[in-house]
């Protein structure tokens, strides 16, 4: 039942963990949607999670960000670095029709700094105007969201996360349904963010930009089918075997046998 | 004869003078309220909450006849358990809050119902859902304009995680628990400032001043603060016309003022420079760019 770790995640002895897996199962009505998952996210890491719909990729993001409590182990943060977690969902719950406009949902991203009731400051506009301009869409500040396209809804996220100054970011299918250009350049960004040395993991499911852009990736398939280097995870073999998991739910199932240790 | 009409009837009756202050503070705390619960699509959540609030007032009025703090006091307690009865409900089962709150509110309207048949006449009850604008004394007037205050003050201090919990409430989430806490001040909100309502306006129209103001203020600006603004002045003139319709026509002056706003809405939603209708008939020709 346990998932068989091809390798470690990236042995560099400078590396201080970020995050800690252990023995974490995620899921729905007791169903487990990412099952006995167990490994260490380091420092500063690039990390692909990839696999097929309905693998937990989802799920696991949502457990590490705090939103749906483990059924069983545990995500601990670890480590010095205390700036947060930033979390891009695949379907973010915008309600695009509230009149705010492109500045303010990008000085929301400021909400850790300033919190309840400080005022933006003449600092902070400028930090807004600086993530505002990284993500190509200056001139577009008093824009109602309402009226942006998809890729520039997914520009102004970008640019949200950017003013959040996370430590950790977690990125969910972020790349789907983007032109090229929109996703060359906020790739870039994240990009940018590994280079400042923040914690960035992306779930994808394009394996060519995963191997031509991500040093590490988690192979998972409700359970994880590997985890390590990218060349070293992504062979057919092992793509296959994620592959060949069952994404249903088996409603009889029976009481995990693992969980109980 | 101007003055006769429009101000007049204020410098020479008392009675005036106090309906026309109550009025005036309710439009000010009342329609920022709708605002939230219109943009939130919660606008039947003040009518719900309305409803609900009718039998505790109904146990202040069966303790203690029509006193003001008894009848008052007793709606904001059932209002309070209702909205947090809802809220707790919805957060440990899989209904969704408006759901747990209709089934809620129609037991809350039952029960009230009952309560004032046990001891009122008919009059009670109709005082109870219309309520009587025109007989405000200093407690009542007290009442309201605390309300007021405490209204605008605390409306200030939730103001941006409000906002950010209409937006993207999973992103607030993420970085913060202040979601909830805004989520339940602004019932607290809601409530407190319908037990200011009721007692000019009753259960019933109570929730007019708060939502009719603020729906048609969506025709007037594009964004929260224009809104609010456009709010307040539509209810300040719903307040200030309504009186003097039912002074000099001698109508009720609850249904007076929410006709008046009601007629406000009515050309908002026709002639607003925001998406009114008229502009369906006149249309611009589109921009260069």
């Amino acid at each position: 039942m346990g998932g068989i770790l091809v390798g470690n995640p990236l042995k560099r002895n400078e590396a201080m963990p970020q995050l800690r897996l252990q023995n974490l199962t995620l899921g729905y009505d007791r169903h487990p949607a990412v099952h006995h998952l167990d490994g260490v996210v380091k420092d500063g890491a690039l990390l692909a999670v990839v696999g097929p719909n309905g693998a937990g990729k989802s799920t696991l993001f949502k457990g590490i960000a705090g939103m749906l409590k483990p059924l069983a182990g545990s995500i601990k943060r670890e480590g010095k670095d205390d700036r947060g977690v930033g979390y891009l969902p695949q379907a973010p719950d915008i309600d695009r029709s509230f009149p705010i406009g492109v500045y303010d949902m990008v000085a929301m991203g400021l909400w850790r700094s300033r919190g309840l009731l400080s005022g933006i400051a003449g600092k902070d506009h400028h930090t807004i105007e600086a993530a505002i301009a990284a993500v190509g869409l200056t001139g577009f500040e008093a824009r109602p969201i309402g009226t942006l396209s998809g890729g520039q809804m997914q520009r102004m996220l970008f640019a949200r996360l950017i003013a959040q100054d996370a430590g950790l970011i977690l990125l969910d299918e972020p790349f789907a349904a983007l032109d090229a250009r929109t996703s060359a350049e906020l790739l870039g960004l994240v990009q940018r963010w590994h280079g400042e040395g923040r914690t960035v993991l992306a779930a994808l499911h394009d394996v060519d930009l995963v191997r031509a852009a991500f040093p590490e990736t988690l192979l998972l398939a409700r359970e994880p089918v590997a985890w390590g280097r990218t060349g070293a995870v992504l062979t057919s073999e092992n793509l296959n075997k994620a592959q060949r998991m069952c994404e249903a739910f088996d409603e009889a199932a029976e009481a995990c046998a693992v969980a109980a240790e | 004869m101007l003055y006769d009409n429009l101000i007049a009837p204020f410098a020479d009756f008392e009675f005036m003078r106090r309906a026309l202050i109550g009025t005036v503070a309710l439009a000010f705390g009342a329609p920022p309220i709708g605002v939230f619960l219109m943009l939130r699509r919660m606008s039947l959540i003040g009518d719900a909450m309305a409803h609900a609030i009718l039998p505790g007032a109904a146990i202040g009025f069966l303790l203690a006849g029509l006193s003001l703090p008894a009848m008052a006091g007793g709606g904001l307690v059932a209002g309070f358990v209702i909205a947090i009865g809802a809220g707790l409900i919805a957060r440990s089962t899989q209904l969704k809050e408006d759901a747990s709150l209709a089934a809620l509110f129609v037991i809350s309207l039952a029960l009230g119902v009952t309560i004032v048949s046990l001891k009122g006449s008919n009059i009670d009850l109709m005082h109870f859902l219309f309520g009587s604008v025109l007989a405000i004394d200093n407690s009542a007037l007290i009442l309201i304009l605390a309300i007021t205050s405490v209204s605008l003050v605390v409306l200030a201090l939730i103001w941006r995680p409000l906002v950010l919990d209409s937006v993207d409430p999973g992103f607030l989430r993420t970085v913060s628990r202040a979601g909830a806490a805004a989520h339940a001040g602004f019932l607290a909100l809601v409530v407190l400032n319908l037990v200011g309502g009721f007692q000019v306006l009753g259960t019933l129209l109570a929730v007019g001043i708060m939502m009719l103001p603020a729906i048609g203020a969506r025709f007037w600006a594009r964004d929260v603060t224009g809104m609010i603004v456009a709010a307040i002045a539509s209810a300040l003139i719903a307040s200030y016309v309504g009186l003097i319709l039912s002074f000099r026509a001698e109508l009720p002056s609850g249904p007076a003022i929410i006709l008046v706003a009601g007629f406000i809405y009515v050309l908002s939603v026709g002639l607003g420079p925001v998406g009114g209708l008229i502009w369906l008939v006149l249309p611009r020709r589109h921009l260069e760019a």
